[in-house]
């Protein structure tokens, strides 16, 4: 898979990491019965613990890695890389952020949003900027248009990764859909609270 | 009544300008049927059975005559000439062309209406009692913060795309008229010392899986309600399901988790989130109170006599269709929009404009619409009601049956519906029908009967005293009866008696139920709802399928 429509802030840049992907022979299977779990929403594998423990890392300088590979394979990774990122599935528990040290030392955290009807990424978005006070690159990859920019920007997202075939430049036009937002999100107040509203 | 500011004028234009963009690059075969059906159902548009249908939001149910006669415009010039009151109190069109969408957001817009989140994965139209502000048993007005939540979930990001829909409804007074526990959260208004509290209701729903809501959060101060709700809405956004479409409602995590760890869950979400700048204040509730103040009230109007009025069926109506007002002299009357060869919720074109010059000249412009799919005019003077009872006749609106058993709630059915296993309005007419014939119609008091097309249950029979629910069987269209459903304070879920019945039965079947009800009740006062919950439901089956 490849990805190159690349918008950050408010603007088409080059692509810079190399998003890498594990090879997924085999499964971990999740349980459902009995017990709540994050949904996958499509039938995708995942990797086990032991596929990640001897996964082979990618030859390019800035990676993006899963954080569960990360995770597992900590001491090669920062060895290896002198910069790199992390991403996430909506499927993961967001609690594995704990175990980054120091968060704000990872210069980008992707989120992968497998299906464009996936909202999950909207609330672990919010959280990763309010709750585990995230200050870098927040990015949203997978099935990524540009009808979901706007909410995606206002969940904490400052770059977007245009799912291939789509109109990266219709798509930055789409950051400013609309000019006012009624509620409150992150740093920005209620509408009430900025105008004056008769 | 709510008027849009420069605002809210704003978003709902910049609005029509993004879905007819979404819409040019579908039919441009930029996006494929996958990714627009999301963004189309999020504006209220179906593809159905022979054309698009689309809601248009009726926020709480309030509407202007104005606003009326744009909806009856929009019938003439888009549609076939009529619309349907959901029971979520919106309005449906059921013949636009897909093309011409956005020219009718258009002109819904340049009236101050829309129909945003009338659909799809998000929160959707807020609902709540259609005789807010003017009940005598209201404790506070519910609407405006009713438009509070309009206004907060209006777009609102991170609650977008959720694992399914989301219904919230709220209730200000002592009877509960929003059914409020049949919502995925129900808020209930209460007063104490002078300050609003809520009490807070979730995992309530009907469709395939119908539940009671279950008390989260008591006495919440007013301020909060914004921040306790996207609480429950972030844990429900995370773990919801969303692998299984049938269990993806915020009912069916509440009962995995059961309602001590749920609320354990949402509490630390809430605690961490606390005291954002997205609690409310004082001045903006009253900010937005402002817009829903008394109209110019007549004082020391004189009342008319009941009784003693020559005008035999203006007197059965006005015992049937209107209401105690909280002003002497005044009283609510609702129009039924439930009569012999009409679609149950369906409104002509003329009628809106009918009922839009009524609504101008007895009731202060204003018109309501009410989740049993009648029409209320919240603020007519007594001395006046025999004259707009007259009107009413004028245009066939003056149907005196609400709350019997011809009161039919129905949803659009197979006739419309793709999703339906089964056609509804046929089994509504079928059943008025018969009782046209009946001539005890009146002494069976209040009796509720609703019809859905599928689980989906939007005419929400598991609810109604009598349900009855559209299934397949074998390709066929079936029907199975639930009785002892209600809804209200003491709301329940209705029973299956037993095996389904072909369309043709069903008026056969509703009449032995009235039969057994009239044979078994103590007294003429006994409501059918409490003789089912006094004698069971044997006695029913055994009428309705013989002794063995």
């Amino acid at each position: 898979m490849t990805y190159s429509n690349l918008i950050i802030k408010n603007t088409i840049q080059e692509n810079d990491y190399f998003l890498f992907f594990p090879e997924t022979k085999e499964t971990e299977i999740k349980k459902q019965a009995g017990k709540v779990v994050q949904y996958k929403l499509t039938g995708d594998l995942s990797p086990s613990d032991e596929a990640l423990k001897n996964q082979a890392l990618p030859d390019h300088h800035k990676v993006l890695f899963p954080l569960r590979l990360y995770l597992i394979r900590k001491a090669d990774i920062e060895s290896k890389y002198s910069n790199f990122g992390l991403w996430i599935n909506t499927h993961d528990e967001l609690d594995l952020l704990k175990q980054v040290k120091d968060i704000n030392k990872i210069p980008v955290i992707g989120i992968f949003i497998e299906k464009f009807a996936d909202g999950r990424a909207y609330s672990q978005g919010t959280l990763i900027r309010q709750r585990y006070n995230f200050q870098n690159d927040l990015r949203a990859i997978g099935e990524i248009l540009k009808d979901q920019i706007f909410y995606l920007k206002r969940s904490g997202f400052t770059s977007y990764l245009i799912k291939e075939g789509k109109n990266v430049e219709d798509a930055l036009l789409s950051l400013h859909d609309f000019s006012e937002s009624y509620q409150g999100r992150l740093d920005e107040e209620p509408l009430w609270k900025r105008v004056s509203r008769k | 009544m709510y008027k849009y500011d420069k605002f809210d004028t704003q978003i709902v234009n910049e609005r029509v300008r993004q879905y007819e963009n979404q819409l040019l690059r579908f039919l441009n075969k930029e996006l494929t049927d996958d990714e627009f059906r999301p963004l189309r159902l999020q504006n209220g548009l179906y593809i159905q059975r022979h054309a698009p249908m689309l809601r248009v939001a009726i926020p709480y149910g309030m509407l202007t005559s104005d606003q009326l006669r744009a909806l009856a415009d929009i019938a003439d010039t888009y549609d076939r000439g009529y619309g349907h009151i959901s029971t979520r109190q919106n309005i449906q069109f059921n013949w636009p062309k897909l093309e011409e969408t956005p020219k009718i957001l258009a002109a819904l817009a340049k009236v101050e209406m829309h129909a945003i989140q009338t659909s799809g994965n998000c929160i959707r139209n807020i609902t709540t009692d259609p005789y807010a502000g003017v009940s005598p048993d209201e404790i506070i007005d519910t609407r405006y913060i009713a438009e509070i939540l309009r206004q907060w979930s209006t777009f609102h990001p991170e609650f977008s795309l959720l694992p399914r829909k989301f219904k919230i409804s709220i209730s200000g007074s002592e009877h509960d008229r929003a059914l409020i526990k049949t919502h995925d959260i129900g808020i209930e208004l209460k007063l104490k010392e002078n300050k609003i509290f809520a009490n807070i209701w979730v995992g309530g729903g009907l469709g395939r899986t119908p539940m009671l809501g279950e008390l989260i959060k008591e006495n919440l101060p007013i301020q909060y309600i914004l921040s306790y709700c996207e609480s429950i809405l972030r844990i429900y956004n995370i773990y919801g399901r969303r692998d299984n479409m049938y269990k993806a409602r915020i009912k069916i995590l509440v009962k995995t988790l059961g309602i001590d760890e749920f609320k354990r869950q949402v509490e630390d979400d809430w605690a961490e989130g606390k005291l954002s700048s997205i609690e409310l204040d004082e001045l903006e509730i009253s900010r937005v109170k402002k817009y829903f103040t008394e109209p110019n009230y007549v004082i020391n109007l004189p009342s008319i006599k009941k009784d003693e009025t020559e005008n035999k069926s203006f007197y059965y109506w006005l015992k049937r269709n209107t209401r105690q007002h909280k002003k002497d002299g005044y009283r609510t009357v609702t129009i039924s929009l439930k009569f012999k060869g009409n679609p149950p919720g369906d409104l002509s074109s003329g009628q809106m404009r009918h009922i839009a010059k009524l609504s101008d000249e007895f009731s202060f412009g204003e018109i309501r619409t009410t989740h049993e799919q009648n029409i209320v005019l919240a603020d007519v003077e007594e001395q006046k009601l025999e004259l707009l009872y007259e009107k009413l006749k004028e245009v066939n609106l003056h149907e005196n049956n609400i709350g019997l058993l011809s009161d039919i709630i129905c949803c659009p059915g197979g006739d419309f519906c793709s999703l339906a296993n089964a056609k509804s309005i046929p089994i509504a007419n079928s059943i008025q029908t018969l009782l046209d014939n009946y001539d005890y119609l009146y002494e069976l008091n209040s009796i509720s009967l609703n019809i859905s097309g599928c689980m989906n249950a939007c005419g929400h029979h598991h609810v109604g005293n009598i349900g009855i629910l559209g299934v397949d069987k074998d390709g066929s269209e079936w029907y199975q009866i639930t009785l002892g459903g209600s809804q209200g304070s003491n709301a329940a879920i209705g029973k299956v008696i037993g095996r389904s019945f072909s369309a043709e039965e069903i008026p056969g079947v509703i009449k032995k139920i009235i039969e057994c009800y009239l044979e078994n009740r103590n007294d003429d006062n006994e409501l059918f709802i409490n003789c089912i919950d006094r004698i069971g439901l044997d006695p029913f089956k055994e009428y309705v399928y013989g002794k063995n």
